[in-house]
This record gives C-alpha cells, structure tokens and sequence, in this order.
C-alpha cells in the first residue's frame, strides 16, 4: 500500500515545506504536463526510473532540457557501457508504487523504494522552482531543491546533487565517480516472493519518521534477496540476509552455517585423516570457527528485539485506573 | 609520574601527536616509544595480555596479542580491582566529521566490543558533534546527523544494547553532566590549557571550552540513569594514543574534584595503504579500505595503492626476500589475520622471499573483505528506531551481567 498524492502534500504541509499545487487531467508525458503547467514560472522535471543487469533501481530526476546518457551514466555508475535500461512497468507498480507516466523524486517515501537510489540534477539546486508529480499524474507541485531535500531528509535519505551532463573518462585509474550510487544491499526483487507486510496505515507513522519507521516492519524489509555482489566467498556464509528478531529466521540461518561448515568438514580425506574421531574434530572446528560468527548473529538479533520492545513502550498507553 | 606536554616548546622537526593532527618526523615512521615517553603512559607488556587472558577465560583479542593496544595508564589498577570483585565501566567515543568510515575508525570499536563481552562490563559511547561543528565548521543538524549515520556503523560493530548508552553532545550536555564540565572547566586554567592542545588567541571560545566534554565522561556520576549511587565506579578508556592529551588533563583533574582517574588502553594508528606515515584520512578514498567498500574496490584498492615491500623483481625479491618493516599487507594482516600461525608463516615465507607480494596481497584482500561484508550485513540490520534506543536516557538494569 504505498503512499498517496494526499498523504504526501499533508506530509509536505507538516515539514513547513513551501509549495505550490496545481490540479489537470491525467498526463504521461513531459509534453503533455507542458501543455498545462510549462508557463507557470516553474521549471519541469523529468524522471527516469532505471534497472541495471543485477535488478538494482535507479530514479534519475532532472531538469527537462538537462541531456542524460544512459550509457556515460551506466559507466560512471562503474556499470559498465550498456549496464542501465529503462525498468519495466511492473517494476514501476511494485517499488515505486506509482502510475506510468508518475515517476517522481517523492516515490521514495515507499518503504519498497527503500534501495532505489536517486540521482538528482544538480540543475534543480539554481531554480527558484521546480516542478514534480506528488505521485499521481494528476497533479504537479512547485518547490525549490531546498524543500526536496528537507523532504527526503524527512525520510532518511540524503539528498546529493550531481551534473549529469558531464562525461568523465573512467577507466582504471579514473574509478567511475558515481560509483556510490550503486545499492549495495539491494534486494533481488525479481524473484521476491514475500514484500513489506501492508505497512502500518501511514496516519499511524509518526510525523517525519525515516523510512523505515514502525518496527514492525522492520522485521520482513530486510534484504533476503539470494543473489549478491559477485566476490569469492567462503562456502559458510553463502546467505547474506541477517534475521531480524524472527526466532525462526534466526534459528535457520544459524543451522544453515553450521551445517554448510559440517558438509565441508567431512570429506573423504578428513574421514579416512581422522576415522573414528571425525566426530569430535568436526565438532571442536565447527565450535572454533562459528562461535564468533554465531555470537554476532544473537547479539544482532537481541538488539533488534530489545528495540522492538523499547519502540512498543514509548508509545503504550498507560492503564486507565 | 604525569608528564604534561608543552606543544610552544616543540621544536619544528619532531613528531607531531594530538587530537587534530598526527605527522611522523622527517616523513617517517611514528616512534611509539619516544610517544610513550613523552606522554608518560606505559607499554603493555605480555604480563598483561596473558593475566587478561586468565581473568576473562578467553583467548585474549587479537590487537592485544599483536600489540597494537601497546600503551595504557592504571590498567593493572583496574584488573586488580576486577580480580577483588570490583567493575568497572567502559568509555569510548567517535567525532562524527564524515559519514565514510574507514577500517581505522573501527578498531577502537571493535577492541572495545571484546572489552565489554571479555569483562561483561557496560560502555558509554560519546559522539562529539559539537566538536566536528566547531572544528570542521560544519552546521550543527549536519554535524547531528553525521552522529547518527555514524551510530548506525558503531552498533554494526556488535554491541549489546542491553549494556550500551551511546549519546550525541548535543543531546546529552545538560544536568549531572553539564555540572562535572563545570567542576573539571574550574580546575584547568586557560594557559594550562593551550599548553596541552595549543590553542592560539585566534582560536574561538568553543574550542577552548571544549575539552571538559570529552573528560566528564569519565566520571560515572555524569550519567546518574546508569550509575547512581556508584560514584566509586572505575572508567577505563580504549582509545587511539593521540587522544591522550584530553585524558592526561582528565587525570590531572579526577583527585581535585574527588573522582578516581580515569584508565586508559591505547592503540597505534591504522597506517595508510600508501605507508606509515600518519593516520588514514576520510578525505583521500585511496589512502583508506571503507566500510562501504565493495569486494572489487577492496582488491583495487589493496593491488593498487598499498605499499609493499616487495622487491622490484621476482629475481630480486626471491633472493632478498621483503622488507616486513614497511610493508603494508603484512601490517593490515597483523592487525585483521585472527590466526596466528598463518600470519607467521606468511611472514616468514615472504620475509626470505619465498612467497610473493601477490599472494600476500591476495590473502589480505581476502581477509578485508570478509571484515567489511560481515560489518555491511550487521549495519544493514540497523534500524533508526535501534540508533533511538540505544541512544535513549534510559537504565541498563542488566549491564553487569
């Protein structure tokens, strides 16, 4: 259930950010949102919203007349000549939670945008206005880049302008410069079968929380995507997801390493090194080589329950007597 | 015997230590042992890492092993006293300048993490924005924010947060704490106190009266939610060495005002991958392995731009052998190679020249990037509502346990 055009000019009224609206009939192209607000003093924008090979997302929200190349973008990113394409519609519905034609810097208050990244036009920062879609083509807002970023703040993210027009070389001692907008911990969301439980109803957030607000979804958003950044990995910790405080999570996680590290400990040659004592040589290496491992797993997992408890306790309402 | 440092007597060409700048002498390297003079702390010997070892019932951590925790003032007090039953509290803090982290910025940390489950003893954590505000010029909500983004990769590094209190100055500074700043502010004169940090007359009020921010912590009375009634409670201190100024300052003040000195246990500096001349700096992404940083930048990084002391062919270096004095991958392995069996080995077979600088390298990548995934998966863990409870005035009723 993501954010609607309401909830976020309410949301925009709350941070004291200055803005102005301006309702017309539904439209899906710069050329079109021209038609009706291109001689009202603002700037328009316009929004790509992008997917590289290994399904990581990308908003790229400029200036309209600002020239972006995907393919000297692709290779600043460190991804590559041909990395970036346009995303798919469906990817549209399901991250960003916004119609065709809607894509706009505001679709990451989504809890599902979490992990898109957002490159922003430098040009923005020099205008006096600037003009979006608050998530719904039926509408365009005017704010200056000061109020975006407040809002972004708001949501946790931070707000980093870049030139998009600019080509440097990259090569290998020229590391791709926009290589920090790459997500590092994205998600494969291709192939996720489980999302966000239906978020708290926004009005139970609370005024500016960051995005990743009531703790009770904290527990399902963490990254349990199976693919990963390519690297060679020892074959024990082939999961990257931490398990929040899901005691059946954990539980399998910690069964998962240990017994990966078993598998890997009996092999024909340990058996016939060892024979009768396999046992306990398997056992003292997998409590030698785990302990650590498996500690910092708990300790991640007592934290986040402790926090889900403080959370439910600043804000449990006291018996009424 | 409290040695104070008098920075207006320093000749030009000795080595430079303090909390805003570290540079060796000529370019070289850092001489610990002229450091440990002149400051007047003590070497960690081996007695010490071995009656840790028996006091705890654990392997002893591996910074203290390779002498990389190497100085420490009153730490023998603070084992003597846990011996008679007597905790103690643990002390360590960050100044949030800049949201990359580099492995440097770690190891205070991660030392730390071992102290609190080694001596089951609970920890402040004090985040100083207000001295990046002052000191970078940054603006305070930057400055606060920074405090938080970097709290996210403090509580990555593993603590329990049923014994942790992390605060951020500008949240904190008030009440029983604010009352100490003013005790410790009364008894350290101004000239004592450009003495110790060099302030100049062009130095602006806030430096000046920033010092007993970072000493009050020490005394556990600051923190009446946690420590009341404890007032006898022992603060040792794991930090870098070039903070020691603010902590002999600390300890010249403690008896004066009636609290116990503060201990301390003091680490060397993280070199940079382009040698040891100095610390890491957050500003160069080359001189520094990030916590951000991918498997693929890690292998660059350290194939690129470490230093090594590799001979300059196959030949010469098979014949040689390296120079271990000064080569980076052999550093960092000390530092992160948990086993110390492989690292002797390593350090032999490349010392006569039998393995090579790739391999070395290779293994160090290795090792790195095993660090830096494990960190990234437990911050990715880290929610802000857990930054806002582990940040919450609140009491640890278990922080002995």
């Amino acid at each position: 259930m993501g954010y609607s055009k309401d909830q976020l000019l309410a949301r925009l009224k709350e941070l004291q950010i200055e803005f102005s609206q301006y309702e017309h009939p539904v439209v899906l192209t710069v050329e079109a949102q021209a038609k009706y607000v291109g001689n009202m003093g603002g700037v328009l924008s316009k929004n790509l919203f992008l997917k590289d090979k290994k399904h990581r997302y990308y908003v790229v929200s400029a200036l309209a007349d600002t020239k972006v190349d995907l393919k000297v973008l692709s290779q600043r990113l460190g991804l590559g000549k041909g990395g970036l394409r346009m995303a798919p519609e469906e990817a549209l519905g399901e991250i960003l939670q916004v119609p065709l034609g809607c894509v706009t810097p505001f679709a990451v208050v989504n809890e599902s945008a979490r992990h898109v990244s957002l490159l922003l036009d430098q040009g923005f920062k020099s205008q006096k206005c600037c003009i979006f879609h608050p998530l719904s083509n039926d509408m365009s807002i005017f704010l200056n880049a000061q109020g975006l970023d407040k809002f972004l703040k708001s949501v946790g993210r931070n707000p980093s302008y870049i030139d998009l027009e600019a080509n440097p070389p990259v090569g290998k001692d020229q590391p791709p410069d926009l290589a920090a907008f790459v997500p590092s911990d994205s998600p494969v969301l291709s192939d996720l079968p489980e999302k966000a439980p239906p978020s708290q109803d926004s009005t139970g957030k609370s005024i500016g929380a960051a995005t990743n607000s009531a703790a009770v979804t904290a527990k399902a958003v963490k990254p349990s995507g199976n693919a990963q950044n390519v690297k060679e990995k020892p074959v024990d910790s082939v999961r990257p997801s931490i398990p929040a405080a899901d005691a059946g999570k954990f539980v399998e996680e910690l069964l998962d390493r240990a017994s990966a590290l078993l598998l890997s400990e009996i092999s024909e040659d340990s058996i016939k090194q060892h024979g009768g004592q396999l046992g306990d040589e398997v056992a003292n290496n997998i409590k030698k080589c785990l302990r650590e491992d498996l500690k910092n797993l708990a300790t991640i997992f007592k934290n986040t329950a402790y926090t889900e408890g403080f959370y439910a306790g600043t804000r449990y309402q006291p018996k009424r007597l | 015997m409290e040695k104070t440092e008098d920075k207006n007597q320093q000749p030009e060409e000795e080595q430079v230590v303090n909390p805003w700048e570290v540079s060796a002498k000529d370019g070289g390297k850092i001489d610990y042992d002229k450091l440990i003079d002149k400051f007047g702390c003590q070497r960690l010997d081996q007695s010490f890492v071995d009656r840790v070892q028996r006091l705890t019932s654990r392997p002893p951590h591996v910074f203290l092993r390779r002498g990389v925790f190497f100085a420490h003032r009153d730490f023998n007090d603070i084992l003597d006293a846990y011996e008679r039953g007597e905790k103690f509290y643990l002390y360590t803090g960050r100044g949030p300048s800049s949201e990359a982290l580099h492995l440097g910025h770690l190891i205070p940390f991660m030392f730390t993490k071992y102290l609190q489950d080694a001596f089951k003893v609970p920890l402040v954590i004090q985040l100083t924005d207000d001295e990046k505000c002052m000191w970078k010029n940054l603006s305070v909500e930057e400055s606060q924010r920074l405090a938080r983004e970097n709290a996210k990769d403090i509580i990555a590094c593993g603590f329990d947060i049923s014994k942790t209190f992390i605060f951020s100055d500008f949240d904190y500074v008030g009440g029983a704490f604010y009352k100490n700043m003013v005790k410790v502010a009364k008894c350290v004169t101004y000239n004592k106190v450009v003495g110790i940090f060099g302030f100049t007359g062009e130095d602006h009020i806030g430096k000046v009266s920033f010092p007993p921010v970072q000493a009050v912590p020490s005394f556990p009375s600051s923190f009446p939610h946690l420590f009341s009634g404890k007032d006898n409670l022992r603060c040792l201190i794991p930090c870098a060495i070039d903070q020691d100024p603010y902590f002999r300052m600390t300890r010249d003040v403690a008896p004066r005002i009636g609290y116990h000195k503060p201990a301390l246990i003091e680490s060397l500096f993280f070199p940079a991958l382009q040698g040891e001349n100095g610390k890491m700096s957050a500003s160069d992404p080359n001189s520094a392995i990030y916590v951000t940083d991918s498997a693929k930048d890690i292998k660059y990084k350290v194939n690129k731009h470490a230093f090594t002391g590799g001979q300059e062919s196959i030949e010469k270096h098979r014949q040689y052998g390296a120079n271990l004095e000064v080569d980076i991958p052999i550093k960092y392995l000390n530092f992160f190679l948990e086993d110390d069996a492989e690292l002797e080995h390593i350090k032999k077979e490349y010392g006569a020249g039998r393995m090579l600088t790739g391999e070395v390298k290779k293994r160090l990548s290795e090792v790195l990037t095993e660090l830096v995934e494990r960190h990234r998966r437990a911050r990715a863990a880290v929610t802000d509502e857990m930054v806002d409870a582990f940040m919450a005035v609140r009491p640890l009723p278990n922080m002995f346990d």
